[in-house]
């Protein structure tokens, strides 16, 4: 008697709590082991960019918020030079130091979340209560400054929308005096945590040339080995005055990529610091009334302010025929917006390069091989959120 | 190469009948070619020493429904070792098939899966050119221009059949768009303030 082989398709998801949002994976198993991966993905899309081609460049901005809702300043960010780029806009310095404190504590709300739900995924639950606790600090400081915890719409084209209220600079000083403890505490609980290095060293292995070749960037190409990040290699804002380390990863395995997450929210603690150090004085976005809004107590005054305040918010500030694309380097990886402009006040097209896409496109190629359990682990490591890979 | 100048002249010289028009901008080189060299063009750019374009960024498309030559398809490549950016683009017209590029870049897959589903365009040799954004059974292509915003289906669950269901878009008020345009002069004089 000759045995038929039997392989069992397993539905991962769209509900499933590990599965970081709503991703459908279609799995196929002999036994235990994963034979196939096939991912269904746009249960969350929402036609972004359909809506943005609709929208003004003012009105398109809070779109880039529900994209990667875990760090959204840092995707406004591109969206914002994009446009700056294009208008050849001069951007005062201290709207560049506020970006950047900005988008660094985007980037550890962005890996404080990821590295503790990768934590829960392999079944550890403390973790996650500790980081949460940071995260709603965090979360604080960008309802300080702009009114919402999540959806900022903050980051403007030529500056940021206001300027930061009093003593909130203090705040964050404080917050990152306290923050590399907690650091330190969560690396107790897992760098060298037993479990947690069962469960993730030498599984989910990405070479360098397979990085490469499926368009991996950010932590997931860093954890494989390559030293590239946006912020060094083309930098943009202020990024090239200040001074901070690109930690890179060797083996590529869920671990590294989990011991480079950590390491980055160290480095962006310190650039906070240096950014609150050297903030300069002076005016938070671009003076020029035909693309960033007057004060509010000069309309009451002022004829010009007036008109311009109209303007600005019906029909938009129009942006002259181009085409470009500028990326920024978002917590999960190359954010990238390709935009062109027509010459009306409505983006043409506004494509997003968001990093999750290609990353969740691995997912066949990463899993194979693996036990079911990996999944997870797997998923967690690669620090997929569904809100910019369905748009 | 060192700079992007000298990556326009070594690429005009190494493909200079495959390349129609090129020019930079942006700190990015822009590549207008034809589309049956894409093969060529990307593979050279991929493989040669002096140009290192390993990795592919993004695919995408921009209709322009009143032009003869509909869609203009886009790659954006980057090269880490020389840290260099490079746009190709070309046109084709609606019902044209194009090459894929999952040959040379795997991760072309997804993205051009992405480009079929929301502009309808057709990909030659394409290993799996499923839907990948859209419904099960969606209809259309969404980022189309004359894909209306609202679209046609929309689902609610139904207590009668006790499961999902799709009708028509029944809106209570049409999206309104309003025409803001106005003889203002823009942004525009900024630039020629600044160049006098």
């Amino acid at each position: 008697m000759t045995k038929v082989k039997k392989t069992l398709n397993l539905n991962f998801g769209p509900q499933h709590p590990a599965a970081h949002g709503v991703l459908r994976l279609i799995l196929q198993l002999d036994g235990e082991v994963v034979e196939k991966a096939d991912p269904h993905i746009g249960l969350l899309h929402r036609g972004t960019e359909k809506l943005i081609e609709n929208k003004t460049y003012i009105q398109a901005v809070p779109y880039f918020d529900r994209l990667d809702y875990v760090a959204p300043m840092n995707q406004e960010h591109a969206f914002a030079l994009a446009i700056e780029k294009i208008l050849e806009i001069e951007v005062p310095e201290r709207a560049k130091y506020i970006r950047v404190i900005f988008c660094e504590i985007g980037r550890i709300l962005s890996h404080i979340l990821n590295v503790t739900t990768q934590a829960m995924d392999v079944g550890a639950l403390t973790p996650t209560l500790w980081g949460f606790e940071e995260r709603e600090k965090l979360m604080g400081f960008y309802e300080r400054v702009s009114g919402s915890r999540l959806h900022a719409n903050y980051f403007r084209a030529g500056g940021v929308h206001k300027d930061l209220p009093a003593g909130l600079d203090s705040d964050i000083d404080e917050f990152c005096n306290k923050f590399p403890k907690i650091i330190d505490d969560l690396e107790t609980l897992l760098t060298d945590n037993r479990i947690f290095k069962q469960r993730n060293v030498d599984i989910g292995i990405v070479s360098k040339q397979d990085a490469l070749d499926y368009s991996f960037s950010g932590v997931m190409l860093r954890g494989s080995g390559v030293a590239w990040d946006l912020r060094r290699s083309q930098p943009y804002d202020c990024y090239d005055a200040l001074e901070f380390k690109i930690p890179v990863g060797k083996n590529g395995d869920c671990y590294d990529r989990y011991l480079c997450r950590i390491e980055e929210m160290r480095e962006s603690v310190k650039i906070i610091k240096q950014c609150l150090q050297n903030l300069p004085k002076g005016p938070i976005k671009t003076e020029d009334g035909k693309i960033s809004p007057p004060p509010k107590k000069e309309i009451k005054q002022s004829m010009e302010a007036l008109i311009h305040h109209f303007k600005l918010f019906t029909e938009g500030y129009r942006v002259e025929k181009d085409e470009i694309y500028t990326a920024v380097e978002a917590p999960k990886g190359e954010f990238g917006v390709y935009l062109i402009s027509d010459g009306t006040s409505k983006p043409y097209k506004c494509k997003i390069r968001a990093p999750g896409f290609t990353h969740l496109q691995a997912m066949d190629y990463l899993i194979k091989g693996h036990m079911l359990a990996d999944v997870p682990a797997v998923l967690g490591s690669m620090d997929i959120v569904f809100g910019e890979v369905d748009r | 190469m060192k700079n992007l100048q000298d990556l326009e002249k070594y690429i005009n010289s190494e493909l200079s009948s495959k390349i129609n028009n090129s020019f930079i901008k942006h700190d990015c080189v822009y590549l207008n070619i034809d589309h049956n060299e894409l093969i060529d063009v990307t593979s050279f750019l991929k493989t040669n020493n002096e140009t290192k374009f390993r990795q592919l960024i993004e695919i995408t498309a921009v209709d322009y429904p009143e032009n003869e030559n509909r869609f203009k398809i886009v790659y954006l490549l980057l090269s880490h070792e020389y840290n260099q950016r490079i746009i190709i683009d070309y046109s084709i017209k609606e019902k044209e098939k194009i090459t894929s590029l999952t040959s040379i870049f795997p991760s072309a897959n997804w993205m051009e899966r992405e480009v079929f589903d929301m502009y309808g365009i057709n990909f030659k040799n394409h290993p799996d050119l499923r839907r990948i954004l859209t419904d099960y059974g969606f209809k259309g292509h969404p980022l189309r221009k004359d894909f209306p915003l609202t679209g046609h289906n929309e689902v609610r669950y139904s207590e009668e059949q006790k499961k999902v269901i799709y009708e028509p878009v029944k809106l209570e008020q049409n999206y309104r768009n309003f025409d803001y345009e106005s003889p203002w002069e823009g942004t525009k004089y900024i630039k020629e303030i600044k160049k006098s």
